[in-house]
């Protein structure tokens, strides 16, 4: 099967099996490099399952996941791959890696692929400055040495450590926690822990940002302000994201392309205004395809 | 015991308002409600304590268990905890429960001041400490009290310091801790004895090696989740000390290895000969000599260990272990090798045991596997706990309150002339060990020193409150 | 085959001594999640009891029918280890619920110290040996000289440990309290919500595991004749094994769990190496958590991502 070339993230006849429940059922999708991608669902769609199958949290029963760095010839290397059983494989200018195939800490590391939580998940005990450090783990671990110049002082170090710190600062200014810096993240007010958690997974440099309901629990004022942080993002550094979300002013505004999935199957695929208009996507979240409700549904989404 | 029932049920009282009882009625029934409570706690007392201190099962001379009663210490014993109850209801209690109900007072700039001045006031104060000592005891004196308390204190700081690597910064909870002490003591025993390497090539070499086996150990387990990772932990501790038991061609069992060498002062020996320390120094023979040089060398390789925690704490390993205390699925979302990091604490930790413990061999010149028990590791583990977990100066002043505590019950021998002769305060070192464990836990759960200090900041040094910090899972 | 007959006999009588004690183990974590480590103490203190109520009924009361002497030592042990373990979780765990994870282990790690040390101090350190309080056996087959007997005191254990277990069972299973108890297991304060006195609940919880394991330190005492103030720990880790092994918080595992410790312990010294046999129990707790860490009844533990 031919891999469209602007494609970042190919999921193929993803199933994910727990015992006898199916929470993901032979779900194909990608996600196309530069775009923002809206994940939607009603409550137990299986949409949290698909992220913590591509970020490695669960290994998907059946299903291949695929992720192009670089060059989109990639792609061709896609079944070859498959077959010598290699976590990834490069050529030229790009690179592919079958996410299924690795363990969570190296599809952040190696795939590049960051990810935050539904409920919220920082270090509450460590300072934002210090949160947003733990994510350039990997970069700094070699810069020192893996710790053994560390400990002898070498300078090396000191330069790593203070680019790490410029970067921090730099994704604090952008999320409006600068002078929150030295506070223990758990102190912060809850859109700030969102805004940060977002802050501390761009710190690992991904090339796909999977955001777990990023607007829940916001303000409309402060959803509006994370639309804009997540278009920036986009814009400035060619970061795709992946994101779940039931705010709809969020899908509606920005996404480039929606998937809506029910009870692990996907319904629904297309940009924001076809998925809207839907009926099936509409009898997925009103459980019937009522005239009257579907009317009520239009207007709420629009 | 019962004295300090809390009673959980007791809600705070309503605000006595203008509305309330007059003052004096207030006082009696108070007095009225604390002797009721003083009665009940005294019946407790008297239940709990009649089996085991009413009655006395003493073994005659034909090996029989025969009994004898102690009715007049037992009732002693219930008036004292009513006694107690009912002062503690009449006075403490009610100022306690106000307490309670009022925020934390922050902590002042004098405090702050005194703080920044603690450290390099304690340090200067143990390098000195045994010249103070020789002063106020004379050279005879002194003996005691550098190697029972100095060198006895300082091995636990060192062991606390390095099980908080393990404990307090990655959250990883470690019952079996004086595993790799014990093996750090056998490889400079076994080592010195048989090969004849001295003591300074045999410390790190003793470190290496436990850090091996903290490598080997804690690989299999690290999956594991909080106390299920402490009882892993411990049957791993207890399994080398029954192996150290009963490999009787390595380590002589129960009967342990005698005549390990000791260190010598950069080749000099510490004896009364003439190449001896004190010949070559023009020094008069003394035995505290050789104390002191150990004393020293216990007081750097803690004072190493205590650096290199620091270091580490600011190193990208170091944050990853806070950051694995805090949130283990959080760092593996942003690409920390969860085992890798796990296994180098595990590592460090157990370094600093098997320095601590090749010392330990040379100070005795005699282990057996009597000194290796779960005993040793839950106080290592409660000296971390009490002291406040991550805290390092948390961490030393538990050491010196809980080991300095327990071995002055053995100065106290004036107690003798209040009980009679046949008391031996010795007897009840791990008893009031035991009891003083439970009331720090139940007055402070977080420890004595409980606050994080951020390990980089940008503006500002600010202090972490405890009940943020978590304390891991794992 | 002889060896073997009679090597099971010995192993179920110590299996059932182990399951009596990791019952207490695997209430207490399933209510309150906590491992308490007092509780192999609590059961050397019922055992010294035991001893002491023996003694009174023996030498002083000059009570000679040792069935009735054996009942009252037991309604004895039972009463005072219950009132220990009731002030225990009273004084020392109580105050730390809800705060601090490590602190409530730490706690019982300190009152571990404090139950042993205060027995060697007010009963002295040596070992108490009584005379045997039932004598006699069965022979239930001999074959080249070499019987395979079943004592009546393991007739005995036995016999007590099932109809305790079948007693238990119905408390748990049919009781209000039983309810409330699982009530508290699932959710403490939606419990707490619905009408149940949470502390009420868990002071009982604490009162049966020292009930249960007072039966275990009597029949100890019977046994083994003879008990001293360390023989709290090893019994205590052996029967935590036990809970984990049948799958913490799982009331049958735990008499399943003990059963097995207590014949694997039994079969390793009579086929292997007796001074090893410690380490097979150790071994068998370190190998479960590892590979099975759920045991064999317990529900698996998932993380939530």
């Amino acid at each position: 099967m031919a891999v469209a070339g602007n494609t970042l993230l190919h999921v193929e006849h993803l199933t994910m099996r727990f015992g006898g429940l199916v929470a993901v059922d032979d779900l194909s999708f990608d996600v196309n490099e530069g775009e923002i991608t809206a994940l939607i669902g009603p409550n137990g769609a299986g949409k949290t399952t698909v992220f913590n199958c591509i970020t490695g949290f669960y290994h998907p029963s059946e299903g291949r996941l695929g992720l192009r760095h670089g060059d989109a010839a990639a792609w061709d290397m896609l079944d070859a791959l498959t077959d010598s059983g290699a976590r990834y494989r490069s050529q030229r200018g790009g690179t592919l890696f079958l996410l299924e195939r690795m363990p969570d800490y190296l599809i952040t590391h190696q795939a590049r692929v960051a990810r935050t939580f539904q409920n919220i998940r920082l270090f509450p005990g460590m300072t934002v400055l210090e949160n947003l450090l733990v994510a350039q783990h990997n970069r700094l671990m070699r810069a020192s040495g893996y710790t053994l110049f560390g400990i002898l002082g070498l300078s090396s170090y000191g330069a790593a450590e203070r680019a790490a710190i410029d970067k921090a600062r730099a994704w604090l200014e952008r999320v409006g926690l600068l002078d929150r810096a030295d506070d223990p993240a758990g102190e912060l007010p809850y859109g700030a822990q969102r805004r940060l958690e977002i802050a501390r997974a761009m710190c690992t440099d991904p090339v796909l940002l999977c955001l777990d309901e990023p607007a829940a629990g916001l303000n409309p004022r402060e959803s509006a302000e994370l639309n804009e942080l997540l278009l920036s993002i986009r814009a400035d550094r060619g970061t795709s994201v992946l994101l779940i979300e039931h705010d709809m002013s969020v899908v509606m505004e920005i996404s480039d392309h929606v998937i809506v999935l029910d009870y692990g199957v996907k319904i629904a695929d297309g940009p924001p205004r076809a998925v809207r208009d839907d009926a099936k996507v509409i009898a997925a979240y009103l459980g019937v395809a009522d005239e009257e409700e579907v009317a009520e549904v239009e207007a709420e989404v629009g | 015991m019962s004295a300090s029932g809390d009673r959980a049920g007791e809600q705070p009282r309503a605000p006595r308002g203008p509305a309330g009882p007059i003052p004096a009625a207030r006082a009696i029934d108070r007095l009225a409600s604390s002797v009721r409570e003083a009665a009940i706690t005294a019946a407790l007392a008297f239940g709990l304590f009649l089996p085991l201190i009413g009655f006395e099962t003493v073994t005659n001379m034909r090996n029989e268990v025969t009994l004898k009663t102690r009715w007049p210490l037992l009732f002693a014993i219930t008036a004292a905890v009513a006694i107690g109850r009912l002062a503690y209801m009449l006075t403490l209690g009610p100022a306690l429960g106000r307490r309670r109900l009022r925020a934390a007072p922050a902590p002042s700039a004098w405090r702050a001041r005194a703080g920044g001045l603690f450290v390099p006031f304690a340090i200067a104060l143990v390098v000195l400490y045994p010249a103070l000592v020789i002063v106020l005891n004379g050279s005879s004196g002194a003996l005691k009290w550098i190697d029972n308390f100095g060198i006895q204190i300082l091995i636990y700081v060192m062991l606390g310091w390095g099980l908080n690597i393990v404990v307090g910064l990655a959250g990883l909870l470690d019952l079996g801790y004086v595993a790799f002490y014990a093996v750090g003591a056998y490889s400079y025993a076994l080592l010195a004895k048989t090969f004849g390497l001295a003591f300074w090539i045999l410390l790190p070499l003793a470190g290496i090696l436990a850090s091996f086996w903290g490598i080997l150990l804690g690989f299999p387990v690290l999956r594991l989740r909080g106390d299920y990772l402490a009882i892993v932990t411990l049957a791993f501790g207890e399994i080398i000390r029954i192996v150290l038991v009963n490999w009787v061609d390595l380590t002589n069992g129960y009967a342990g290895i005698g005549g390990i060498p000791r260190p010598t002062f950069f080749g000099i020996p510490f004896n009364a000969g003439d190449d001896g320390f004190a010949a070559v120094f023009g020094l008069e023979f003394s035995p505290l000599h050789r104390t002191i040089f150990l004393y020293y060398i216990i007081l750097a390789l803690a004072l190493l260990t205590a650096y290199v925690t620091v270091r580490l704490r600011r190193l990208p390993v170091g944050r990853a272990w806070e950051a694995l205390r805090e949130d283990e699925i959080a760092c593996r979302s942003l690409g920390i090798n969860t085992t890798n990091t796990k296994l180098t604490a595990f590592a460090m930790g157990a370094m600093f045991a098997g320095f601590a413990g090749s010392f330990f061999a040379a100070r005795q010149g005699f282990i057996s596997p009597e000194s290796f028990t779960f005993i040793e590791s839950a106080t290592i583990l409660s000296i971390v706990v009490l002291g406040g977990m991550g805290s390092q100066i948390g961490v030393a002043i538990a050491a010196v309150i809980m080991i300095g505590g327990t071995e002055i019950m053995r100065e106290l021998d004036f107690l003798k002339d209040i009980f009679g002769q046949t008391f031996d305060p010795t007897q009840y070192r791990m008893l009031f060990f035991g009891l003083a464990m439970v009331v720090i836990m139940v007055v402070r759960p977080r420890g004595l020193i409980s606050r994080r200090e951020p390990s980089v900041f940008l503006r500002e040094r600010k202090t972490i409150s405890a009940d943020l910090v978590k304390e891991g899972r794992g | 085959m002889e060896v073997f007959l009679q090597q099971l006999i010995n192993g179920v009588t110590l299996g059932s001594i182990y399951g009596l004690i990791a019952i207490g183990y695997t209430m207490v974590f399933g209510i309150i999640g906590m491992v308490n480590f007092a509780h192999g103490d609590v059961f050397m203190v019922s055992a010294f009891v035991a001893l002491i109520a023996f003694l009174v009924l023996t030498a002083w009361a000059g009570i000679s029918s040792i069935p009735i002497a054996l009942l009252i030592v037991l309604a004895a042990a039972m009463f005072f280890t219950s009132l220990v373990n009731w002030v225990i979780e009273r004084v020392a765990y109580r105050p730390l619920r809800g705060s601090f994870r490590l602190a409530p282990l730490i706690s019982a790690i300190g009152m571990s110290i404090l139950l042993s040390n205060f027995v060697q101090v007010t009963q002295g350190p040596r070992n108490k040996s009584i005379p045997p309080m039932v004598q006699g056996e069965i022979v239930l087959y001999r074959h080249n000289d070499y019987p395979v007997t079943l004592s009546y005191k393991q007739l005995i254990i036995w016999f007590v440990t099932a109809a305790l277990l079948v007693s238990f069972w119905y408390l748990v299973a049919r009781t209000k309290l039983g309810r409330a108890q699982r009530a508290c297991e699932q959710d403490q304060k939606m419990a707490a919500l619905l009408g149940v006195d949470v502390d009420r609940t868990i002071s009982m919880t604490f009162v049966i595991a020292a009930a249960l394991a007072a039966v275990a330190g009597t029949m100890y005492l019977m046994y083994y004749g003879v008990v001293s103030f360390s023989d709290g720990f090893v019994p205590g880790v052996k029967a935590f094994t036990a809970a984990v092994l049948g799958g913490i918080g799982s009331l049958p595992g735990a008499v399943v769990g003990g059963l097995l410790i207590g014949l694997i312990e039994t079969f390793w010294s009579a086929y292997f190496s007796i001074d090893y046999k410690d380490v097979a129990a150790f071994s068998v707790l370190a190998i479960t958590l590892i590979f099975l860490p759920q045991g064999l009844f317990g529900r698996p533990d998932v993380e939530k991502v």
